[in-house]
This record gives C-alpha cells, sequence and structure tokens, in this order.
C-alpha cells in the first residue's frame, strides 16, 4: 500500500527491473519454503492492492517446487488503518480468505514496499478478527526503512535505503502493465520533493 | 459522498456505484467468525424513529454495530416524543449527547432535511423513510440485490408494481435506478399514482400482465391501508386480482427474472405465498443485503476527517 499509484509513464531511478523482481521473488519463494521446512501449513495474504499479485506469484513459485497449490488470499486493511479519521472515505478492497481459513496455519503477509509500518500492524488487527494463525510472516518486495513501528520483515527482496523526500514507486504487469521499482524525488527536491502521501 | 443521505437524487452514479462496490465487500463479513470492523470505534450513531419499524431500525442498528459504532436508540413510544416535544427539542438533545450520525424516520415528508439544513445538528443525517417521500437506504438495497443477480443494471427493465401514490420505496428506487441506466415501469391502478409522476423519468401502465413478460426484475409493494384515508380501489379482492403477483403470472416471466418486496408484504394480498416462496423471491435476501449496504453507507457518511467530506462539497446546498 506504500506505493502510489503509478504513472502513465515510469520516470525517476529504476532500481529493479522486471528480471531483478523475478528473481527476488523466486529467493523469496525459496527462503519461505526453507524457513517454513516446505508448505503443508503455509497461506499467503497479499495486502491490496499490488501485494495481491506478489502473493500470487510466489504462490505459483512454491507450487511448483512442492507440487501442489498452496492457498492465496488477499487481505484489505482499510477499516484498520490508523489514520481512517484524517482522511475522506476509502473505498474498500477485497479481502478473501482462501477456504481452509487461517486458523493454526503459517500465514505469509506479502505487500509490495515496506515503509512505516503502519500497513502491517493494522494487516495484524485485521487477521487477528479473521482467526487465529500459528505464526505470521511477512515478505515485501522493497524495505525501504523509516518505521515508525516495531514492525520487521522475514522475507525481503530488496533493502532500498531511501530518504524521506524520495518515492518509491512499484510497477507490476498486473496491475500497471510493467514490472519495474522506481526511485523518484531527490534530496536536493529538483523533482517531486513531497514525502510519500500515506505512510501507513 | 456529501455529508447526508436524504433523497436518492441525491446520489450521482459514481456515488452510487461506490456503495455498492463498498456494500459487496462488507456483505463478506457475515461469513466470518468475528462479524466486526473498527471502523466506526468511538463513533455514536443514533436511530430517530418517529415511526414504528423492525426491519429498518435494527438493520440500521446492526450495520452500525458491526461497524463498532455505539448506537442510541431513540423511538417515539416511550420517550418525550410522545409528551409532546418538538423535533427541534429533540435535535438539540441530540446534538448535546454529541451523536455523529442521525438515522431517522419520520411520518413527515421531508423532516430528515428539515434536520439536516436547520442548523440544529452537526451530525450527518440519514433518512430512513420520510412519510411518503424518501427512503434511500431501501432503495440502495434492492439496487445492490438487483446487481448482485443480474450484473449491471444498463437497460434492466424493473417493474415495480402497487401503492405507487404513499410508497417511499417506490420513488427512492425510481430515481437511483433510472440514476443507475435501468428503465423503470411503474404499474398501479390510476389512483394510486401520485401527481408529476411524468416528471419522474420513468415509464407508467395500468396493465400489470402486460409489463410482466418483458421485466428482469418484478418489485411488489404493500398497499399502505394506514397512509388511506380514501377509498382508492372497490375491494382488496378486486386489487388482488387486477395488480397482485400469484404462481398463474409468475410463470409468464423471463426464467432469470427476480421477485422482490420491500417488506413487510401481506401475503394473499399483494403477493400470493406460492410467489414469495419460490425460488424467484429474494426477499430474504434483501434483509441480509439491507445491513450491508446500510454499512456501506455509514462508513462512507461517517469514516472521513470530520470537516473534510462536508467541506468540499455539501455546505453550500444548506
Amino acid at each position: 500500500m506504500c506505493a502510489q499509484p503509478a504513472d502513465a509513464s515510469p520516470t525517476g531511478r529504476v532500481v529493479l527491473d522486471a528480471r531483478d523482481i523475478t528473481r527476488a521473488l523466486t529467493r523469496i519463494s525459496h527462503e519461505i519454503l526453507e524457513r517454513n521446512k516446505g508448505a503443508g501449513d503455509l497461506v499467503l495474504l497479499g495486502i491490496p492492492r499490488r501485494g495481491v499479485p506478489l502473493a500470487l506469484r510466489i504462490a505459483e513459485r512454491i507450487s511448483s517446487v512442492e507440487g501442489f497449490q498452496v492457498p492465496v488470499g488477499s487481505l484489505d486493511i482499510t477499516m484498520y488503518r490508523d489514520d481512517l479519521r484524517m482522511k475522506p472515505a476509502r473505498p474498500l478492497l477485497p479481502t478473501e480468505i482462501p477456504p481452509g481459513g487461517i486458523d493454526g496455519k503459517v500465514v505469509v503477509l506479502v505487500d509490495d514496499v515496506l515503509f512505516s509500518g503502519r500497513t502491517i500492524r493494522a494487516a495484524l488487527d485485521a487477521l487477528n478478527d479473521v482467526g487465529r494463525p500459528q505464526a505470521v510472516r511477512l515478505a515485501v518486495l522493497v524495505d525501504r526503512g523509516h518505521r515508525e513501528l516495531p514492525i520487521r520483515a522475514d522475507f525481503v527482496g530488496k533493502n532500498l535505503p531511501t530518504s524521506l523526500v524520495e518515492r518509491v514507486s512499484v510497477r507490476l504487469a498486473e496491475t500497471d502493465e510493467i514490472d519495474a521499482v522506481t526511485i523518484d524525488g531527490t534530496i536536493d527536491g529538483t523533482t517531486d520533493a513531497t514525502p510519500e502521501g500515506s505512510p501507513a | 459522498m456529501k455529508r447526508h443521505l436524504l433523497s436518492a437524487a441525491d446520489l450521482t452514479r459514481d456515488d452510487a456505484e461506490l456503495v455498492l462496490r463498498t456494500a459487496e465487500e462488507l456483505r463478506s463479513l457475515a461469513d466470518r467468525p468475528i462479524k466486526k470492523l473498527p471502523a466506526l470505534r468511538g463513533r455514536t450513531v443514533v436511530n430517530l424513529f418517529f415511526e414504528d419499524s423492525t426491519r429498518t431500525r435494527i438493520s440500521f442498528e446492526a450495520a452500525a454495530k458491526r461497524l463498532s459504532a455505539d448506537v442510541i436508540n431513540f423511538s417515539a413510544k416511550g420517550s418525550s416524543l410522545s409528551k409532546g416535544e418538538s423535533l427541534k427539542d429533540t435535535a438539540l438533545t441530540l446534538e448535546a449527547m454529541g451523536a455523529d450520525a442521525v438515522v431517522v424516520r419520520h411520518g413527515a415528508s421531508g423532516a430528515p432535511h428539515r434536520l439536516a439544513h436547520s442548523g440544529w445538528v452537526r451530525s450527518s443525517v440519514v433518512n430512513a423513510g420520510d412519510g411518503t417521500h424518501e427512503h434511500p437506504t431501501q432503495a440502495l438495497l434492492d439496487a445492490f440485490t438487483m446487481w448482485r443477480h443480474l450484473g449491471s443494471l444498463d437497460g434492466r427493465r424493473v417493474a415495480i408494481v402497487g401503492d405507487v401514490l404513499h410508497s417511499r420505496v417506490a420513488r427512492s428506487n425510481a430515481l437511483l435506478l433510472h440514476t443507475l441506466g435501468a428503465e423503470v415501469t411503474l404499474v398501479a391502478p390510476p389512483t394510486l399514482f401520485p401527481v408529476g409522476i411524468d416528471t419522474w423519468g420513468v415509464e407508467t401502465s395500468y396493465d400489470l400482465d402486460a409489463v410482466l413478460p418483458k421485466a428482469d426484475v418484478v418489485m411488489m409493494l404493500r398497499v399502505q391501508r394506514e397512509r388511506m384515508n380514501a377509498s382508492f380501489f372497490p375491494t382488496a379482492r378486486e386489487y388482488s386480482r387486477r395488480y397482485g403477483l400469484d404462481g398463474k403470472r409468475m410463470r409468464t416471466l423471463q426464467d432469470h427474472t427476480i421477485v422482490m418486496h420491500p417488506g413487510p408484504m401481506v401475503r394473499g394480498m399483494e403477493i400470493t405465498a406460492d410467489v414469495a416462496d419460490s425460488d424467484r423471491s429474494v426477499i430474504v435476501e434483501q434483509v441480509t443485503n439491507g445491513v450491508a449496504v446500510r454499512m456501506a453507507v455509514l462508513y462512507l457518511l461517517l469514516s472521513g476527517a470530520e470537516g473534510v467530506a462536508g467541506a468540499d462539497e455539501s455546505e453550500n446546498d444548506a
């Protein structure tokens, strides 16, 4: 949820191209399997929007290694945000919990960018209302730092040290027709110097 | 969305579709073990019902509670209203209690509008039925039910049959369905059409049998005898024969056509029991959908920043 809606024309410095993203997701998939010792009780939940296609891609890779389908779903955190009262009402995004539920499972939350950690805080609250997983892990494509809460990722595609005035945009083929992670805005403020709008 | 929901005409197509999409996401909440979302934690919703209602009041109450709002029920019976307190004084009381939203049902058309625009209260006002005027959340839940069964409402034919004159449901539905692109035909005896029906942008007909085979949705309305102070048709039996939906008429419908009723229904009058209990009938589903739609409305009206949603659009119409 951290990434801003992508502009039509990609600008800024490309830090991950399509092949980098593919490699990162493949590595994350293997790390999840290794850490979990198999995919037996795994459930992947993407955080809309861009966490969902990422979760699907990771699930596909895990399935091809393990030979069976891993349950994938999505978890909308809009109603659990801590800034609901400060902004106009937001439209809800789909929540789809796989048929087996999450009780006793190892849930891997998947998101595109980890920034303040507030989205993940909200996601943990949302999970709490859905069931009681055995464990919750976090996989992100990009960790850009600047945490405001004691939250860390278990699986990271790329650590990207950024300044607060920079903007990290993740574009994915499923939502934006192209796979790329770019950084906009520089410290001297020549381009867009607004800090990322929604730190949650 | 504006700050209040007073009339189905206030909703643009985008607003209405936002409510429907939000309701679709909220509907899945009913299948979860914990049927609660924290979106309106710490907000107070007052149900202010000057007229009797079970369905609408408990539907709003369930919706508000599932969004974690605090609910205060305020009904005319057993309150100071029955001692002669005015709407204004009641409103000032609510304001002093710090209500964030007032859901109001009133026997007088326009009462919610008065409440919203008089400056008595700062809260959002949701019209839950005012006299024979409007009932916008009913129209939204009806549209939602149709949308779930038929997909897009563009070009769909909806027949609304019965006591159009006294029906706030018919007016709100006609307005909203028109906004959503459906073709509405109102069917009633001539005495039960209101004056000025030609300005509603709908077709009218006196002949139910001619309308039914083309309809995608048939919505039956209750004959509101409590609002009738004259005879609008000779006998209940004659009304029932000409404008009631029975098994024989139901067989002339297309296969996908659904039958709706806003409730409360009078079996044997406007609808027979075999129709009400048939597979085509979505009457019970309408009630389920009502909670999801009212959650969507409360969420969209209340969850935003105070002042933000109202400041940029609706302050000028006060």
